[in-house]
């Protein structure tokens, strides 16, 4: 994305708690009207970044930028910004228009002004009509949806969302994801997305950050960061990953050569840009569904390897085994879609099976 | 982007920039902290910390009938003292009397702590609706005026005494009993009345913040209910025996009203001294430093109570 | 054995049981006995305040309200009971001002110092009331100042406010810090958060606040008698009448008055606060 075009910049950003670093030198750009996501455990500082977004932390070093202006020492109720709280924070005392209105109260909207953006909030969140509902009656969702009006109504530039989703049952929770996406792409806002559900962030982002203890390790649009992570700890994080050590033998041509021990010898087309150096001590990613389970030795070349079925477990729409292979401890996590019935050749444990891939489905990580 | 709902057309809210000190506080969260804390603690201040200094000042000063002689001297803490070193004309009635006021109030701490306890414990455990109708019920009573709750005890282990009358009327005695009132067993007896309920509430949050599991799974280990009461409910209940302990210990060590109504010359306590010098004796620097000696020896006591509570604990562990 | 698990019967074990075993054993005949033991003293003062003898000793002579037709009418005893209301109105919201303010610093911020902080605070409830009394005194004398009802309020909102900072940090620790979060995120300025959405919500709180601290200042005796001067509290009045007996029965009709109106008080208040909840309480999560 065209950084002129970010309304939120963070530079060299660092916020610290005593000793812990929540927040260790990050600097970003997010565009205007993006969906982006901060994904990450628990704990790895993405809430704190978008306390530090939403004012309520103040940044121990840098300074972050909403569109344009420098946010150092402007408070929290004086930022362009709102936020969905993540226990949604609805007051208990006030019914919902109030709930909705808290925001525009001291505004100088006239009654009759006011009633009418309520209302078509509520149209928005599809809850007309539930105006004089009290909080203590509405449900998970409903709350949700309110508090989402209540910041929305104040057209923030940038809206804040901390694991909005996570309090709701994982049906709802999918029917939520697809309508937040509708609704980001119907009112134009930027939305700042927090979540630790790596499905969820794949599912809406435009782009996702990917925090690990408090330094932003890649941003990339939900594909590249599945296809082509940029590390071993984002391999890990999102989805399942099979990894090697290895060595680079050699080069030919486009392809690497790798040295992958039990694996034998590894030709990979490389993924990423960058071509390692021959004897570059190296990662070979593989992700389980991009392995070929067959009950008998494949004709190709190279990138076949031959193992036992060590367990599988049944999914319905597809199936996991685990393929163990000499040499090495962990197995080898396979992926396969239940296209046809269940495969008839699978005679259980112990069976002989033979796994195969293409060489572009390899991703080389440094070690 | 299209904006089909049509709430968002208005111009967005200007940023305003705040001022130099509200940055500051903005900043620095403790700042904002203290700020909000700094009028209770101002008047912790000039009503606790001042007065204290001040009375710990009047212990070294002198009095000379009706003005007091600000040169420093340690005569006071010579006379409430002395007799423990044997120092001349000093007089033991200061540190008996301490002595006494220690054992009369821990005395009631352990009367009121037995007491209480099993009531906690029913409170607890037992009790499972209207739990709070109960804890009313026990404080009801207390919210009668204190002196006249003291003033009731008289009424009923005076002379002409409820207990009198009802065991002569019963035949059981011919004469009244005079020994029921006006000693320090009657202000044990009104003392432990008196701190009653105080000392229930702590055991009970305590008992009540045990979580209902652990002892499930001490019973399904086989613990029968005496075992798993020593061995789970009572040690996790000490903090509160501790809290409970500690607030009845040191209010009553200092309490002047119930011994002047209910202890007669045998029953007085060091706060009665205490408030003479204050009243008739008019010694006000005399008194000062006493109830300094009493502060600070109710402080080792609290202190060596925590340090051998803490000892046992690691034991147990 | 298998039909048993497949059945789905829940076993004889059942977790309650264990731990609250005969809800009407041994334990309850004590609860009832430790009530008794509480109540007998007290119950004496309705007793002896209608009692027609100007003793206040067995035995029981006839039923009179010449006690109640005289403490009506003894001035001294109205305007200590005046003296007294006027105090703990002062005192239960000034202590409850700042027990409020002490509350928030404590539950909404980190700051280093802050365990140190509320044990200083809290200080006043196991320091010996007797200190607290001659130490104000000795301040008092030393700068000059009248003894008033004054010093007494200053004597009481000191031993009120630790007990109102307990109360309301526990009722601040019952909701959400993000509910405050929520309007400031909205555009509220601090100074109108606190009266919109901390207020509001902490209400029964700071009810319960305003109502112990109006109850320890209305009988507190021990600091008061130091601090008194011209003018006195009803705790000293009734200590200045313990001495003559002909004035008590007057005083044990006030002191059953009293026991009646804040058992009615608390009666309410456990109602408003029964209502309260009952209509709080979510309905759906």
């Amino acid at each position: 994305m065209a950084t002129s075009d970010a309304i939120i910049k963070i530079t060299s950003c660092s916020k610290h708690f005593g000793p812990v670093r929540a927040i260790d030198d990050v600097s970003f750009d997010i565009a205007r009207g993006e969906f982006f996501s901060l994904l990450g455990a628990s704990g790895c500082g993405k809430t704190t970044l978008l306390r530090l977004l939403a004012g309520f932390e103040q940044p121990t070093k840098g300074n972050i930028f909403i569109d344009g202006q420098g946010m150092a020492g402007v408070a929290p109720n004086h930022r362009p910004t709102n936020m969905v709280f993540q226990s949604y924070a609805i007051f208990p005392h006030l019914d919902v228009r109030r709930n909705i209105g808290y925001g525009l109260r001291d505004a100088g909207l006239s009654k009759k002004e006011l009633d009418g953006k309520i209302d078509q909030m509520l149209e928005l969140i599809k809850l007309p009509g539930f105006g004089s509902r009290a909080a203590h009656q509405l449900s998970g969702g409903q709350r949700q949806r309110i508090a989402l009006a209540r910041a929305l109504i104040k057209r923030p530039k940038v809206l804040l969302l901390d694991e909005p989703l996570g309090a709701l049952d994982k049906k709802l929770r999918e029917e939520m994801q697809l309508e937040l996406r509708a609704l980001q792409r119907n009112v134009g806002i930027t939305f700042v997305f927090v979540t630790h559900d790596q499905e969820e962030a794949l599912t809406m982002s435009d782009r996702i950050a990917v925090i690990s203890q408090g330094k932003v390790l890649q941003i990339d649009t939900p594909t590249s960061l599945y296809e082509s992570p940029n590390c071993k700890e984002v391999a890990g994080f999102i989805g399942t990953m099979n990894f090697f050590d290895g060595t680079v033998k050699s080069m030919e041509e486009a392809n690497a050569v790798v040295d992958a021990g039990p694996l034998g010898d590894v030709r990979t087309r490389p993924f990423a840009a960058k071509l390692p150096a021959s004897g570059a001590s190296i990662t070979v990613a593989i992700r389980p569904e991009k392995i070929n389970l067959n009950p008998s030795r494949p004709s190709a070349s190279h990138n076949v390897i031959e193992g036992r079925m060590s367990a599988a477990a049944y999914l319905g729409d597809r199936s996991h085994y685990y393929v163990a292979v000499k040499g090495r401890n962990a197995p080898i996590a396979v992926a396969a879609q239940n296209v046809n019935a269940a495969r008839s050749w699978l005679g259980g444990q112990d069976q002989p099976v033979w796994l195969s891939w293409r060489e572009d489905s390899v991703i080389l990580l440094d070690r | 982007m299209a904006d089909r709902a049509g709430v968002l057309t208005s111009p967005a809210p200007i940023v305003r920039q705040d001022s130099r000190i509200q940055r500051f506080f903005l900043r620095h969260e403790w700042a904002r902290g203290y700020a909000l804390l700094s009028p209770t603690l101002a008047v912790m201040v000039l009503a606790m910390c001042l007065p204290v200094f001040m009375l710990a000042a009047h212990s070294f000063w002198t009095q000379n009938y009706l003005t007091i002689d600000e040169t420093f001297t340690l005569a006071n803490y010579e006379q409430a003292l002395g007799w423990l070193w044997g120092a001349e004309g000093a007089k033991p009635i200061y540190i008996r009397l301490l002595w006494k006021s220690m054992q009369i109030s821990f005395g009631v701490t352990v009367t009121t702590l037995i007491l209480a306890y099993p009531f906690a414990y029913f409170l607890a455990f037992k009790v499972r609706r209207n739990k709070n109708l109960w804890i009313i019920l026990i404080s009801v009573p207390f919210l009668t005026s204190y002196l006249l709750r003291v003033f009731t005890w008289k009424i009923i282990l005076g002379f002409n005494g409820v207990i009198n009358s009802g065991l002569m009327s019963l035949g059981i005695i011919s004469e009244p009993l005079e020994f029921l009132l006006y000693n320090p067993t009657a202000v044990l007896i009104v003392l432990a009345h008196a701190w009653a309920a105080f000392a229930i509430l702590p055991i009970y949050v305590s008992l009540e913040k045990i979580d209902r599991s652990l002892l499930e799974a001490a019973t399904d280990l086989g613990d029968g209910p005496f075992r798993r009461f020593w061995r789970i409910t009572w040690p996790l209940s000490v903090p509160g025996v501790i809290a409970s302990g500690l607030l009845v210990f040191i209010p009553t060590v200092g309490d002047y009203v119930t011994p002047k109504l209910v202890g007669g010359t045998e029953g007085i306590m060091i706060g009665n001294i205490i408030q003479s010098q204050f009243g008739k004796a008019n010694n006000w620097p005399l008194g000062s430093a006493l109830s300094i000696v009493m502060a600070i020896a109710i402080t080792i006591v609290v202190l060596i109570f925590l340090y051998v509570m803490s000892l046992g604990r690691v034991r147990a562990k | 054995m298998s039909t048993r698990a497949d059945a789905g019967q829940p076993v004889e074990y059942s977790p309650s049981k264990v731990v609250e075993g005969n809800r009407y054993g041994w334990l309850f005949v004590y609860a009832v006995l430790y009530i008794a033991f509480l109540y007998v003293p007290p119950l004496f003062l309705p007793l002896f305040s209608f009692n027609d003898s100007i003793y206040v000793a067995f035995p029981i002579k006839g039923f009179t309200f010449e006690w109640y037709r005289q403490m009506a009418k003894s001035t001294g005893l109205l305007d200590a009971l005046y003296n007294s209301l006027k105090v703990g109105a002062v005192v239960c919201l000034a202590s409850t001002l700042f027990g409020m303010l002490a509350a928030k610093a404590m539950t909404r911020y980190t700051m280093p110092g802050k365990g140190p902080m509320a044990s200083f605070i809290m200080l006043p409830l196991v320091v010996p009331g007797i200190i607290l009394g001659i130490a104000l005194l000795v301040l008092t004398n030393q700068v000059g100042l009248e003894l008033s009802l004054f010093t007494i309020g200053v004597s009481h909102v000191l031993i009120c406010v630790p007990f109102g900072m307990l109360v309301l940090i526990s009722r601040l620790e019952g909701f959400d810090k993000s509910l405050e979060e929520a309007s400031l995120d909205l555009g509220v300025n601090a100074w109108k958060t606190f009266w919109r959405v901390t207020v509001p919500l902490a209400l029964p709180g700071i009810i319960a606040s305003i109502m112990l601290t109006f109850l320890i200042s209305f009988d507190e005796f021990i600091l008061a008698f130091f601090l008194a001067g011209n003018e006195v509290t009803l705790p000293i009045y009734i200590w200045s009448q313990l001495r003559f007996p002909a004035k008590l029965p007057s005083v044990l009709a006030l002191g059953t008055l009293i026991l009646t109106v804040t058992m009615v008080l608390v009666a309410v208040a456990e109602w408003i606060r029964r209502r309260g909840t009952a209509t709080t309480k979510p309905t759906a999560g």
